[in-house]
């Protein structure tokens, strides 16, 4: 006999799809209303998106909570789920559950200036963070934004960095691991490769890292030359989290500080994360 | 909290009191020297002289498989109701170690947020504790992990002292149950000195199995986290996931969704997952956390002696064996542990 249990975890909250944009041939953007009021999310927090009948995923929040009245998700066909997800597009109910996850440190890093570094779809999370300093400009310093991804084709949210690299007191860098299209005018080679250019005050920068894991350990250490503090470098890093809640065991880091990505994380400081033997 | 005496005579008696009450399950033969916990209806189904179970108690706290929402996609918008299927149990027999086991997930699941299906089947248990007076059998650890002695999260506590039990109340609900069983009155002076007497024995009998404090093994395990151990396990290592299904603190688990022939109804079911699968720590991109064998052994290792040490203050072995006793391969934890120490000590 069952019975229904109203405080469990697994309960969903729904939601409408009001607007849906492919933004790659294997990138889909969602625009998402939620029927109980905002999401209630911080920058570099994720939710658990349930298309019931197909199975749960943990997708990172890409809008800022400065936006009100929705947010925004970017999902990469990888999977079951995700692949079905590519199919849905405006009107189409979505039941989520969440936010979860420690955010970026927002409050620690007012003052401060920003290095904000993307590589691949990481700048699908991290555009939560950087949402969030342009639209609380007054509150942080200096902004340098450095991004990559494998070739133009694969550059996300086009528009939206035509805009930041024209912002006042922003400085924009972006290079694609590779390209043959002559009509490309930005740098060629790898992300780490623009790291050195930067001009950084370390005692006064925090720089946020986000990027697939093989990228950490070469980007770590070009800003470690750059001498910034290890509690200053940020990191989200990825696991898949099938709970969120810090119980099924699946998001647990390897390192001697036990952190489950989906409760400690997944922002961590270098200096938590650091001894672990992957990032 | 008070002290009863139960004539072995009347444990049948005792059984059908609990009947009343609730469902009661304890070990039962399943033959070729395996045992289990399984429902019972009088005291001669039960067999209290048992090593530890097939498989924990655990599976009474967090089933192998257990639906936790169901879902209604027929609408315009779709329905979930989040459900459990918990009823009252009583669990006779349960050995210190299985106890032990007991409290450690007690303590993950109701850390926040908290879990509300496992709290819903912890909230309707009605544990019965069960004393050993000697060792089960030789892969056994407890002295090491000190479960050979009860150390709490029963309602009552059963010690065998020859032609009765010693019958210990943990909880009011376990102290008011046995109130109102005319045939158990409260212990004397002398069950107590025998009590005593019996505890002062098994010291003689229980030894730490390792000969190394067991607070030295955190330690250890950091000193020995490239040790060649992991690797000659991962040798061996059949990656078949028997040691995490056995053990009692194991608790990871995986969702999946199942549609109904419907193709409208379907239900979210949490199962148990183990670490020691290929897949366990596999992301979306390919990255696998923990690709190799020996990897994912030192990681089980780690979620024993290590990672809960510094976040409960707690060591998630029990000591019961079972992961000993499961092992394809024959890996030993008790030699595991011996040579870890002989190497990082």
């Amino acid at each position: 006999m069952t019975e229904e249990i109203k405080n469990s975890g697994w309960k969903l909250r729904k939601g409408t799809i009001i607007e849906a944009k492919q933004l790659t041939k294997t990138e889909r953007w969602f625009d998402i209303k939620l029927d109980d009021g905002e999401l209630g999310h911080e920058p570099g927090q994720f939710i658990q998106v349930e298309m019931l009948g197909v199975g749960e995923v943990p997708i990172s929040v890409s809008s800022s909570s400065t936006k009100k009245g929705s947010f925004e998700l970017c999902v990469r066909a990888a999977g079951r789920v995700t692949n079905y997800m590519q199919t849905l597009d405006k009107g189409a109910i979505v039941t989520i559950r969440g936010p979860f996850g420690k955010p970026f440190p927002t409050k620690e890093m007012e003052g401060k200036d920003l290095v904000f570094i993307a590589g691949g779809l990481g700048i699908v999370p991290l555009r939560s963070m950087i949402n969030y300093a342009m639209d609380n400009r007054d509150k942080y310093g200096k902004i340098d934004i450095a991004l990559g991804c494998r070739t133009p084709k694969d550059i996300l949210f086009k528009e939206e960095i035509e805009r930041w690299e024209n912002m006042e007191g922003i400085n924009f860098s972006y290079t694609v691991d590779k390209c043959d299209d002559p009509a490309w005018k930005g740098n060629t080679g790898l992300i780490t490769t623009l790291i050195p250019g930067l001009e950084i005050d370390p005692a006064k920068t925090y720089a946020v890292v986000v990027g697939p894991p093989i990228m950490y350990k070469f980007v770590i250490a070009e800003l470690l030359k750059k001498k910034i503090p290890t509690t200053q470098i940020i990191l989200s890093l990825e696991r898949h989290m099938k709970c969120g809640m810090g119980k099924c065991g699946h998001c647990q880091i390897d390192s001697p500080k036990n952190y489950y990505c989906c409760k400690d994380g997944p922002t961590f400081t270098y200096e938590q994360v650091k001894d672990a033997k992957k990032l | 909290m008070k002290q009863f005496i139960l004539k072995k005579k009347d444990l049948d008696a005792f059984i059908k009191k609990l009947s009343e009450k609730m469902k009661v399950v304890a070990p039962v033969s399943k033959g070729g020297g395996n045992f289990a916990f399984d429902e019972i209806l009088s005291a001669d189904e039960m067999v209290l002289d048992y090593i530890p179970t097939i498989l924990p108690p655990k599976k009474y706290f967090m089933p192998q498989r257990e639906k936790v929402l169901e879902f209604d996609v027929s609408g315009d918008m779709p329905k979930d109701t989040a459900v459990t299927d918990a009823e009252p149990l009583a669990i006779f027999g349960v050995h210190t170690c299985d106890l032990a086991g007991i409290e450690c997930l007690n303590g993950v699941f109701s850390e926040e947020p908290e879990d509300a299906n496992y709290m819903a089947r912890k909230n309707k248990a009605f544990l019965i504790g069960l004393e050993c007076n000697k060792y089960c059998d030789e892969h056994a650890t407890c002295a090491l992990m000190g479960t050979h002695l009860p150390n709490g999260g029963y309602d009552l506590f059963l010690t065998d002292l020859g032609e009765e039990f010693l019958v210990a109340a943990g909880t009011d609900a376990g102290e008011e149950f046995a109130k109102g069983l005319d045939f158990m009155p409260e212990a004397s002076s002398e069950n107590i000195a025998a009590l005593d007497k019996l505890r002062e024995n098994k010291k003689a009998i229980f030894k730490n199995e390792i000969a190394t404090d067991v607070k030295e093994l955190p330690g250890v395990f950091d000193k020995g986290a490239e040790s060649k151990v992991w690797g000659d396990l991962g040798e061996k290592c059949l990656s078949c996931g028997n040691c995490t299904n056995v053990c009692p603190t194991c608790y990871c688990f995986d969702m999946s969704d199942t549609l109904n022939l419907d193709l409208k109804t379907g239900y979210r079911t949490r199962e148990w997952d183990s670490c020691q699968f290929e897949t366990f720590a596999l992301v979306a991109g390919g990255e696998n956390f923990r690709e190799i064998r020996g990897d994912r052994q030192k990681h089980r290792y780690n979620r024993k002696f290590k990672y809960p040490v510094d976040k409960y203050d707690k060591f998630f072995c029990t000591g019961c064996g079972r992961c000993t006793r499961t092992c394809m391969a024959e890996l030993s934890l008790k030699e595991t542990l011996k040579s870890l120490v002989k190497e990082n000590l």
